[in-house]
């Protein structure tokens, strides 16, 4: 066997490698029990979704495409994703507000974070819902000085702007956090070395420390935005018509609830699968530079054998 | 005003720097002319990488001036008051003074070519190809021309340092600073990284070299500058001041790092 750098691992070739000696692996048992234990209940659940006819499939899938079903579908849709573009651009700027110098600008974002996130959502959503009980007229002017336009809040404030206030704001509220913790995990070395080059604070931010901080902001933001799918169906209260509203709508003239219930249910687990599938992609593109192993899907993980001498996931660079 | 013979690149005259209420740089007189190479020397903690620091503004001074090619750093003249210059005017005095950081503070997201053209086309608003071929130039000067398109995290500690101070490079500088630019790197490491800022002196390049390489500072300075607790102790050429110290503290400083 010629090595000829043998302090370095990986770069004899397969010739060089010596037969693996025999390993006999520990025996775990109680991940077998459990495994076991997990296999049963999954039959049993599979089962009964099988048998009970009470789950009346048929039902649940011939209202799966159904028009009033699709309609309260894009709704959803529309409110996640206005809901969210708000509360990211307010978490951006509360969070950019909270590091500032200016003690009066680090307050108001502080406050602002402490008020979204100290009342329920829900109450904020009936709040906006009623604003032109507190404010009839709203009006846009000089401060102490003249108006310049005004109309009235019932009309400005229509479910849907309030839905978006409310659901908007309130995401704000968390992605502020979300967004510092993420500046924070930037090497402050970063941003010295970029403005020793000349560069300027935006520019900074913009090229160097946005860009580093998005491995640390992408994966909460993902769960946020799923929460976020979710959370849109509160805003059945205030008679928008989304996903919920509308099967609700449908169960209340036919009774079938428990289909119908399947049905929303069924429209926000793809849903979901679908922004999980975006939020891979993302976190893949803004781990470049990085040279640790990503994590593998779960089904990869699954179908992988079992190799006691396996090599830690090769080195890949991105 | 009169007009003078061309101004020393550097001059720092009564330089004082606060951290909160710790003195830390006390009344630093320096003047570096155009193309020497200065080294400061000096136990850690006697504030040469702060005055460092101070040059290009990442650290604001307290009392004093200094003046990079004849102008003020971060701040106007007008009359007799110091007027703060804004961001994007330090910006652009800062852009004609490379830096390289004992950490090196390679951009991790961005390929070696990425890093060098960054501020170029930024900053100067250069022409993308122009830079790109300026740093393929600059990467074969420093040795790594076979590394253009690598992330920084695939290279070893002295070829990060070497590309940090190409890419310090291609915003055509006319000084060069150096904060301890090999005290994070594996000891055989060391010599490439000297060996380019070597090449980089010969070629004439105005540099301020904070280091503890005692060997580098005989054999390229021009001056060495020995710095204890916050103020010069004595400058001189290298035959003076390491051959021949007249102060004791330089003395016992040497005596423990030779």
């Amino acid at each position: 066997m010629k090595r000829s750098d043998p302090g370095v691992l990986g770069t004899h070739t397969a010739a060089d490698v010596p037969e693996p000696p025999k390993v006999v692996p520990v025996r775990r048992y109680g991940q077998w029990v459990t495994t076991v234990v997990l296999l049963v209940i999954t039959v049993l659940v599979i089962r009964s979704l099988l048998t009970n006819p009470r789950f009346q499939w048929d039902i649940v899938f011939s209202y799966f495409l159904n028009g009033q079903v699709l309609d309260g579908l894009v709704t959803t849709i529309v409110l996640t994703v206005v809901a969210m573009a708000v509360g990211v651009v307010m978490g951006v700027l509360m969070a950019l507000g909270r590091e500032s110098r200016n003690p009066v600008v680090s307050g108001a974002a502080a406050l602002y974070i402490g008020f979204f996130r100290g009342t329920p959502l829900l109450v904020q959503l009936i709040f906006w819902f009623n604003l032109a009980a507190l404010y009839p007229v709203l009006s846009v002017g000089i401060p102490f000085g003249p108006t310049l336009a005004s109309g009235s809040a019932n009309t400005l404030i229509t479910p849907m702007v309030a839905a978006i206030l409310g659901l908007g704001l309130n995401e704000g509220a968390y992605m502020s956090e979300i967004v510092r913790a993420g500046l924070q995990s930037v090497d402050p070395g970063q941003t010295q070395a970029a403005h020793a080059l000349g560069m300027r604070k935006g520019q900074v931010f913009r090229r160097i420390v946005l860009p580093q901080a998005m491995r640390v902001i992408i994966p909460p933001t993902g769960n946020e935005t799923i929460a976020m799918l979710k959370t849109t169906s509160l805003v059945s209260v205030i008679a928008i018509p989304e996903l919920l509203f509308q099967v609700q709508a449908i169960y209340s003239r036919t009774y079938q609830v428990i289909p119908l219930l399947i049905t929303v249910s069924l429209w926000y687990l793809l849903l979901t699968a679908v922004l999980s599938t975006g939020q891979f992609y993302l976190e893949r593109h803004f781990r470049r530079g990085d040279l640790r192993p990503a994590e593998k899907p779960f089904l990869a993980r699954l179908l992988a054998r079992r190799d006691p001498l396996a090599q830690p996931a090769e080195r890949k660079q991105v | 005003m009169t007009a003078t013979a061309t101004p020393p690149m550097v001059e720092a005259i009564g330089v004082h720097k606060y951290y909160g209420s710790n003195l830390v740089v006390k009344g630093i007189d320096l003047s570096v002319t155009q193309g020497e190479v200065m080294c400061l020397l000096g136990p850690s903690g006697s504030g040469k990488s702060t005055f460092l620091r101070c040059i290009n503004h990442l650290e604001k001074i307290n009392a004093g001036t200094i003046r990079v090619a004849g102008e003020l750093v971060g701040y106007r003249q007008h009359n007799d008051r110091l007027h703060e210059l804004r961001d994007a005017e330090i910006a652009t005095r800062r852009s004609e003074i490379g830096m390289v950081f004992q950490q090196f503070n390679l951009f991790p997201h961005m390929t070696v070519l990425q890093n060098l053209i960054e501020a170029p086309v930024l900053v100067r608003r250069e022409k993308a190809a122009e830079a790109r071929a300026r740093a393929r130039t600059l990467l074969e000067r420093v040795g790594l021309a076979d590394k253009a398109d690598a992330y920084p995290r695939s290279l070893s500690g002295g070829q990060q340092q070497r590309v940090a101070i190409a890419r310090a490079l291609n915003m055509r500088p006319k000084l060069m600073l150096f904060d301890e630019p090999t005290s994070a790197l594996d000891p055989e490491l060391v010599g490439e990284v000297l060996d380019v800022m070597r090449d980089l002196a010969a070629d004439g390049m105005t540099m301020i070299v904070v280091t503890h390489e005692i060997a580098f500072a005989r054999e390229v300075a021009d001056t060495v500058t020995f710095m204890d607790d916050g103020v010069v102790v004595e400058s001189g050429t290298p035959a003076e001041v390491l051959g021949n110290p007249r102060h004791p503290r330089t003395q016992s400083f040497l005596a423990k790092v030779l």
